[in-house]
């Protein structure tokens, strides 16, 4: 692919560019669904084509095209350039570049079994099955199950010198027991809502998760909340499951250290943050106890922030983003770092597709592990509430205030669970909450969650990230608020 | 398919000028390629999209042009069906390898399931009204265009010590569809949008506009509306929650009710996860509220025809408050007895169909008559963040964002930080005390529809913010 990608930086940069860097990406897609015992979704899908990204007059345009041929391609490249021309009729600022190196590298995201040459039979074999176990509980209205996997290669060119393939493979799955009964909608998912789970993986990934064995016990908690006593409203302890803890971070950490959103490009739509340059280094941003990375690189797992570069050419990294609860770090890109006193950019420029610009996005943030076992945790809780499964998530545009609600909660007293409870959620300040943190579990309950579909950007793009967290305990929160009505 | 052939239908992607859409017959070209492979391939029948898009984007922020993109894609969309069975496979590559592999590919997805006993045979030729939403001046707009727009917003930013970020975007598409039947239907638009958020201090304010027609708003005025609201909008005071009179402007109202789409689809109700599940025929919502939903509505976008090309109908939702009619996709329609609404997804789909043109019946009252009829409320400019905490009473959670304002007898007093809202809708439009004319409003989290903007009594909210 740099047959074209090469020639249309060349084309760049005899039009007037001083800088451009060209995405080649070819992006293989399958879904399949079910739902109540019948396939759903199935469709496969692919994409191939190219971006170029150009400075000149110092100024950004982008362009991209589906005609790959070296006619197609050289007039997206000149289209580029005549945007950041226009662009320069109204900028800003000069755009200023972390120095790079220039790479020559191809790269392959590790995996056991490539979903694609999986038979359709033994996939949809093994969503029917869990399906079909799903509905034999008594109280289940709907069930509904997924697969999705993809492949995507990308071919990065830079005038700087780089040629980097890479290629990822990304699984994931989920399943769901819906009861509607009287005048409520309860719902289970597993092992995470809103698709399952998501990872840098093979197909190995839907068979460690053991859909069918799940499934039974989902389905009966569906068909048992309506039974349970609602979620009390009061200010209190509250213990996160892993998952529900990593959307956490994703909305409270990792959108507020984004620099872009920091310096207001994102405030017309994503907003802004709380989290001004002069709070770096000096924000008690949580607990002495809260260490928080942004981790791209392939040692922390197989995650959905994980590559070997990112589309701006520039290696994964590991940066600190709260270490002993202060903050430490911003996620930012070539054209930012020097912003925050930084030599070199801390490699999240990500993009979804041949079409989009790429943009500063999370990689994998993850809290890093604790001490506690999980027994040994809600043995110590006297009196508090576990909360597992994301059902809603809301938080305002500059990250301070929040709401989650998840789809079960389990009342803890003396020690021991004692029963379950349904409609549960918590609100709370971001930096308030995170400073409440007092346990975290070992890694030993640690998971690197995906989350398949962050939105940013205009036009917009969806982007997989990766979160790892283990269950911990937050006291002072209030609970409840989303079912209050005062 | 002959080597002339293929040559041909290289030549038609190849072609064309970037920022223009093939012409019809290209596309029929595309599809007569794919129809005649997939007979040979095996398919009993074929049903075939073409989608294609010419979009460019100029977004700004601290008063410059920070990211200015431009993007051409081409899609053709194959759904086979083979003794009983249906799958869809969709590419970008249009040569004739590429589409016959994806035709096998999605003939290898349909034979690796169960038949499907509710799979209907594809229709035949339809006939459609005409809509024109293909503006040229809109496909006339060029990057410079877009610039020096953006530019004079920047400039009044920069007059009034404020700073302006937001796009302006325009763009053309097209859909088709074809099949084995017989059955042709294509639709073209063109889209225009500006949007800016204002900044004084810590303080923001927000407008809007989209349209097929660029000329239909000026970008100017939108930046000179959100720069006058932003100046309101320093210094703002905590008030506690609770429940207040709100005056929701049409961006607000467009984000809480267009989250009630999905609920009117029949498949939605047949799976029990609907709000109206047991309310059908039932006074739910206040006698001032009205819902249709109306593709051909002049102010509405959108093609004349749903997934399996069946044209869309005007169909009557909601009367006096009280839901009348769902719409149904040919497989849901059948399943209920009823006759298909024209609203189907493009199949295989596990969700059947939705109404993607709602239309709100409004009022004879101003934003200005509402708020002169209030003691005390508070003006919303919009939402942000909106997401379900309770699907079957529809409680939806978000915050207000760019503008909220506390009126005291009558009058705008003061700026007031942002609350998170826990609201039922169903429950907000039975308190529904006035409401505006009924206008094309754009938001963020829900796609363009035609609302008035609202007062409303009661409105819950449960938390405040630091900003």
């Amino acid at each position: 692919m740099y047959d074209l990608a090469v020639p249309a930086l060349d084309t760049a940069r005899l039009r007037g560019a001083t800088y451009a860097d060209v995405r080649v990406m070819h992006l293989r897609q399958r879904d399949l669904t079910t739902k109540n015992g019948k396939v759903g979704t199935l469709a496969q899908s692919e994409s191939i084509g190219l971006g170029i990204r150009v400075l000149a007059n110092g100024a950004w345009g982008f362009a991209s095209t589906d005609r790959l041929t070296r006619e197609g391609v050289a007039a997206c490249a000149a289209q580029a350039v005549s945007i950041a021309k226009a662009s320069a009729l109204a900028k800003r600022s000069e755009v200023v570049m972390a120095p790079e190196d220039a790479y020559v590298d191809s790269w392959q995201s590790p995996f056991r079994k490539d979903p694609f040459e999986i038979p359709l039979e033994t996939q949809l074999a093994l969503l029917l099955a869990a399906d079909a176990e799903m509905r034999r509980v008594k109280g289940v209205t709907l069930t509904e199950t997924d697969l999705q996997f993809r492949k995507i290669d990308s071919w990065f060119a830079s005038s700087l010198g780089s040629r980097i393939h890479q290629r990822k493979v990304i699984s994931g799955c989920g399943i769901a027991a819906t009861s509607f009964q009287g005048d409520e909608i309860q719902k289970r998912s597993y092992p995470n809502s809103f698709g399952g789970q998501h990872a840098l993986q093979g197909y190995e990934l839907v068979e460690s998760l053991d859909l069918v064995k799940n499934a039974p016990r989902i389905a009966e908690e569906a068909a048992a909340l309506h039974a349970a006593p609602q979620c009390p409203e009061k200010t209190g302890t509250l213990i996160l499951g892993a998952s529900q803890l990593g959307l956490q971070i994703h909305e409270s950490i990792g959108h507020p250290i984004e620099l872009d959103r920091v310096l207001g490009e994102e405030a017309n739509f994503a907003g802004t943050s709380f989290l001004t340059l002069d709070q770096l280094h000096h924000l008690k941003y949580a607990s002495d106890i809260v260490n928080v990375v942004a981790d791209a690189r392939l040692d922390h797992g197989p995650g959905l922030g994980t590559f070997a570069y990112d589309d701006e050419g520039v290696p994964a990294q590991c940066t600190d983003i709260i270490k002993d609860g202060e903050f430490r770090g911003y996620l930012s890109n070539r054209e930012t770092a020097h912003l925050v006193g930084l030599k070199r950019s801390s490699g999240t420029m990500r993009t979804e597709s041949w079409n989009r610009l790429p943009m500063i996005r999370m990689t994998n943030i993850s809290l890093l592990p604790g001490t506690w076992s999980l027994d040994g945790l809600i043995g110590d809780t006297d009196d508090g509430i576990l909360m597992d499964t994301n059902r809603s998530w809301s938080i305002d545009d500059r990250r301070y205030q929040f709401q989650f609600s998840t789809e079960i909660g389990w009342e803890i007293k003396g020690g021991r669970k004692v029963r379950m409870l349904k409609n549960p959620s918590y609100s709370g300040i971001t930096t308030e909450f995170w400073n409440s943190c007092d346990a975290i579990c070992s890694r030993d309950y640690w998971t690197l969650w995906g989350t398949p579909n962050c939105g940013k950007g205009q036009p917009m793009q969806t982007m997989g990230t990766g979160h790892g967290a283990s269950p911990s305990r937050f006291r002072n929160v209030r609970i409840g608020s989303a079912f209050s009505n005062q | 398919m002959s080597a002339a052939a293929k040559s041909k239908t290289r030549v038609a992607a190849e072609s064309k000028a970037a920022g223009e859409l093939l012409p019809e017959r290209e596309i029929r070209r595309i599809m007569d390629t794919v129809l005649g492979l997939a007979k040979k391939t095996g398919a009993d029948e074929t049903e075939v999209h073409v989608d294609e898009i010419a979009d460019a984007l100029t977004r700004f922020a601290n008063n410059g042009i920070h990211q200015n993109v431009a993007e051409h894609g081409l899609t053709v969309s194959i759904r086979t069906v083979a003794d009983g069975r249906t799958a869809r496979t969709t590419t970008n590559r249009v040569d004739e390898d590429s589409l016959r592999a994806a035709i096998e590919s999605s003939l290898a997805l349909a034979q690796s399931q169960p038949k499907d006993p509710r799979l209907l045979p594809l229709l035949c030729n339809q006939r459609y009204r005409s809509v024109n939403r293909f503006q040229k001046h809109t496909a006339s707009i060029t990057p410079e265009d877009r610039a020096r727009a953006v530019r004079r917003a920047c400039d009044l930013a920069i007059k009034q010590s404020q700073v302006a970020a937001g796009i302006f975007a325009t763009g053309l598409s097209q859909s088709a569809i074809g099949n084995s039947n017989g059955l042709f239907a294509a639709y073209r638009e063109a889209h225009a949008e500006f949007s800016i958020t204002m900044q004084e201090g810590s303080a923001a304010s927000w407008a809007k506009a989209n349209s097929a027609d660029v000329r239909a708003f000026d970008p100017q005025k939108l930046a000179q509306r959100a720069s006058e609201k932003v100046h309101l909008a320093v210094n703002p005071r905590e008030l506690p929650p609770g429940r207040y009179t709100v005056i929701l402007e049409p961006s607000a109202v467009l984000d809480l009710v267009g989250f009630l789409f999905y609920d009117f689809a029949a498949t939605a109700l047949e799976d029990k996860r609907s709000c109206l599940t047991d309310r059908m025929g039932k006074q739910i919502f206040g006698k001032n509220i009205t819902i249709v939903d109306d593709v051909y509505h002049p102010l509405q976008l959108g093609a004349p025809f749903d997934g399996e090309g069946l044209p869309r109908q005007r169909v009557l939702l909601v009367q006096r408050g009280v839901p009348k009619n769902l719409v149904y996709s040919r497989t849901s329609a059948k399943a209920a007895r009823k006759k298909p609404t024209g609203h189907g997804f493009h199949l295989p789909n596990e969700y059947g169909e939705a109404p993607m043109n709602l239309v709100f019946s409004g009022g004879d009252s101003s934003l200005e008559k509402m708020i002169a009829s209030t003691n005390r409320g508070l003006l919303v400019t919009r939402l942000w963040y909106i997401r379900e905490v309770d699907p079957y009473e529809k409680v939806m959670t978000g915050m207000t964002r760019d503008g909220l304002f506390l009126v005291e007898n009558g009058r705008v007093t003061s700026a007031v930080r942002n609350f998170r809202f826990n609201q039922s809708v169903l429950e907000m439009l039975r308190n529904v005390e006035l409401l505006g004319p009924a206008v094309r409003a754009t938001g963020e989290e829900a796609f363009e529809m035609v609302v008035p903007a609202m007062k409303v009594r009661d409105f819950h909210f449960s938390e405040v913010t630091k900003f």
